[in-house]
């Protein structure tokens, strides 16, 4: 069978899947709609989160980014783990404990005010639609290069599965779903990493290849990759290129944001006891570590074969690098996405891949003939050729494809209903129509699923100029706006609406604006980016990334001054405080 | 029956037991990935430096050990102190 029937067979196949998980899940109440009935099993749940938090980004190019960044790239591994620590010990057993639905229904409920929830909706609301236009731009390229569809067909397709089965299920068509698309792409990803570490260094574990020898060689794979991107002007991969105090706030702003993310909190909603949050946290964890912890392996491997691919001999050697009629087939094959692109600056008829910014080498690289960088490689080549790379068998690459398009939808889908359950259950039902009934809230609930479905579907269309600051924007949001405002709420009780309101606002627009500044997000058209993005520029010499750190500062203390220089909140609100403390009704 | 004096440890136990292992989650990750990566890579671990087997392996893993443990020993004290939710 052809390569391009195997894949749709595949991906069909996983399809009907989903759709038919959705139809046996289907949701009959609010409760289900919105947070599956409070009935999930922690471990369960901790595979739908994990499904929920790994989106096509993490999927396809954190290996990648990984590859090209060496130790640099370490800040969204730890960031995009290191925030569950948090969430677990800060966050998810309170939030459960409190027991409605959502995140700004918290909010709105602790500080006894209409405004604060408004203002953690809007927040909501920013962070999720930002998140969910990177998701369905990933979602038509997955299809566009694996099922060779335009884009917008694929988004179509992509939007027509994600309606039946989040419109349908809500939350708990969502979380079984999200189970399967676990199962395929954690299969997906792991299968050629297996195959890859085992080629290169005879192990099969692709944790424990990353520091092994490299095989009838008595050299240690990472001692072997620094120094031989060293030898072509790139920075040693095991070591830091970024300053110190930009990859400290990076890291923390990333970790922090991850514990103000709302489709990750809503999943905490959804176990049954207090006790199973808590470990659900663990779990989620522990399912996304096995990705985590195997795209740094895969990353470096790669890179590894794709030097070794093009420097074929001694740097500097006229026969050193492949001539580029002989290059290798899975070259040929991403050559025709643009993925890797080729640029014979010399007219050598070889392929030099080198660091030409490196001023020092770049001297050097003249005398040999070199007239520059030839090769461009996209990050995302890392993963998506890795099974042509090490020759896997044509369901391989199929199954990655699978992969791709789970991960992408899982994390759709999850955006998707915290956004309408904002919609419906915060500002319709919990602002303009309090006395609305159960069956039109989730006629309501379902309507406005719908009407974000189309709205992602267009920004993944169209995209805005911010898709790209995806994660500035809205790790740097949450980790200013609702993490600090949640935190504050649980843990101190003197803490008023008025502080919560300013410490949001502060924290919210600080943040905002700098990212704005340095990188340009909405006010493009009145000249933003006002200030080159260098670190020269930049305050304390953190970047638009890690500035998310001091807006979580700014919120605190804003929230501390004002709250202390104001009215206590009611008795009503310090009872509720005591009550989410507790496990235990009292 | 749970008084207010065995509310108060009980909270003041799970305040100890937070910044303990929130301590260790800082340590690992912004300490020995981040801020003193340099000195630990000085070290080897099996074919890594030690400061960049943190970063990319060492604090993902004890980040799920923590969580596993602090989720271990709440779920004790809450036994302890009879705040068990039914």
């Amino acid at each position: 069978m052809d390569l391009k029937t195997l894949t749709y067979l595949i991906v069909g196949l996983s399809f009907v899947i989903y759709i038919a998980i959705a139809i046996w899940a289907k949701a009959s109440t609010t409760g289900e709609f919105y947070v599956a009935g409070k009935g999930v099993n922690p471990v369960i749940n901790g595979m739908a989160t994990a499904a929920d938090w790994m989106s096509a980004a993490s999927f396809i190019s954190m290996a990648g980014v990984i590859a090209l960044l060496g130790y640099d790239g370490s800040v969204y591994l730890m960031g995009w783990s290191g925030g569950f620590v948090l969430l677990a010990l800060l966050i998810a057993p309170y939030l459960r404990k409190f027991g409605k639905f959502t995140v700004p229904e918290f909010i709105g409920d602790r500080f006894e005010s209409k405004l604060a929830k408004i203002v953690a909706v809007i927040c909501l609301i920013f962070i999720s639609f930002t998140y969910i236009a990177g998701q369905m731009r990933g979602v038509g390229i997955v299809f566009s290069r694996f099922l060779e569809v335009p884009i917008g067909v694929g988004l179509i397709i992509g939007m027509s599965v994600v309606f039946i089965y989040a419109v349908l299920g809500g939350m708990k068509g969502i979380t079984y779903t999200q189970v399967a698309q676990y199962c395929v792409l954690i299969f997906a990803y792991t299968v050629p990493a297996i195959f890859i570490a085992f080629q290169l260094t005879g192990i099969a574990v692709p944790q424990v290849a990353f520091g092994a020898q490299i095989k009838n060689e008595s050299i240690f794979l990472l001692q072997k990759l620094d120094q031989i991107v060293t030898s072509l002007g790139f920075n040693e991969y095991t070591s830091s290129s970024r300053g110190m105090i930009d990859t400290f706030c990076i890291t923390a702003a990333l970790m922090i944001g991850t514990a103000g993310m709302p489709h990750v909190l809503v999943r905490f909603f959804t176990v049954p006891k207090v006790k199973d949050a808590r470990n659900s946290v663990g779990w989620a964890l522990l399912f996304i570590s096995i990705l985590y912890l195997t795209a740094p392996a895969v990353g470096s491997m790669a890179r590894l074969n794709l030097i070794e691919t093009i420097q074929i001999g001694q740097v500097g050697e006229a026969e050193g690098n492949i001539t580029y009629a002989e290059r290798p087939n899975w070259f040929k094959t991403w050559e025709q996405t643009g993925l890797l692109e080729f640029n014979d600056l010399n007219n050598d008829g070889r392929i030099q891949y080198y660091y030409d910014a490196n001023p020092e080498f770049s001297e050097q690289a003249k005398s040999f003939g070199w007239e520059g960088n030839e090769l461009s490689v996209d990050p995302d080549i890392m993963v998506l050729a890795n099974p042509e790379i090490a020759n896997l068998p044509n369901w391989v690459i199929a199954l990655i494809a699978a992969g791709g398009i789970a991960a992408a939808l899982s994390t759709a889908a999850g955006l998707l209903l915290v956004i309408s359950a904002a919609i419906s259950h915060d500002l319709l039902k919990g602002l303009l129509i309090p006395k609305i009934s159960e069956k039109n809230e989730l006629l309501a609930g379902r309507i406005a699923a719908t009407f974000t479905i189309f709205i992602a579907g267009l920004l993944g269309y169209y995209p805005p100029a911010f898709v790209a600051q995806v994660v500035a924007f809205a790790f740097g949001l949450a980790a200013a706006s609702l993490f600090p405002t949640i935190l504050l709420g649980i843990f101190n009780k003197r803490v008023n609406y008025q502080g919560a309101i300013s410490g949001m606002i502060v924290g919210l627009m600080f943040t905002y604006l700098y990212i704005e500044s340095y990188k340009g997000l909405f006010l493009r058209w009145i000249g933003s980016p006002w200030f080159e993005n260098t670190t020269e520029n930049w305050l304390f010499g953190i970047s638009p990334e890690g500035i998310g750190v001091i807006g979580l500062l700014l919120n605190i203390s804003i929230t501390l001054i004002v709250s202390y220089s104001t009215k206590p909140p009611s008795e009503s609100a310090i009872a509720l405080v005591d009550k989410i403390r507790y496990p235990k009704n009292i | 029956m749970v008084n207010n004096e065995s509310k108060k440890k009980y909270w003041k136990d799970n305040i100890k037991l937070v910044c303990s292992c929130l301590l260790i989650w800082f340590l690992v990750s912004l300490g020995f990935s981040v801020l003193l990566v340099d000195i630990l890579n000085s070290f080897s671990f099996f074919g890594f430096k030690l400061g960049f087997w943190f970063a990319q392996q060492g604090s993902v893993i004890t980040f799920i050990i923590i969580i596993f443990f602090y989720a271990y020993k709440m779920n004790k004290l809450d036994k302890k102190y009879n705040l068990e939710e039914e």
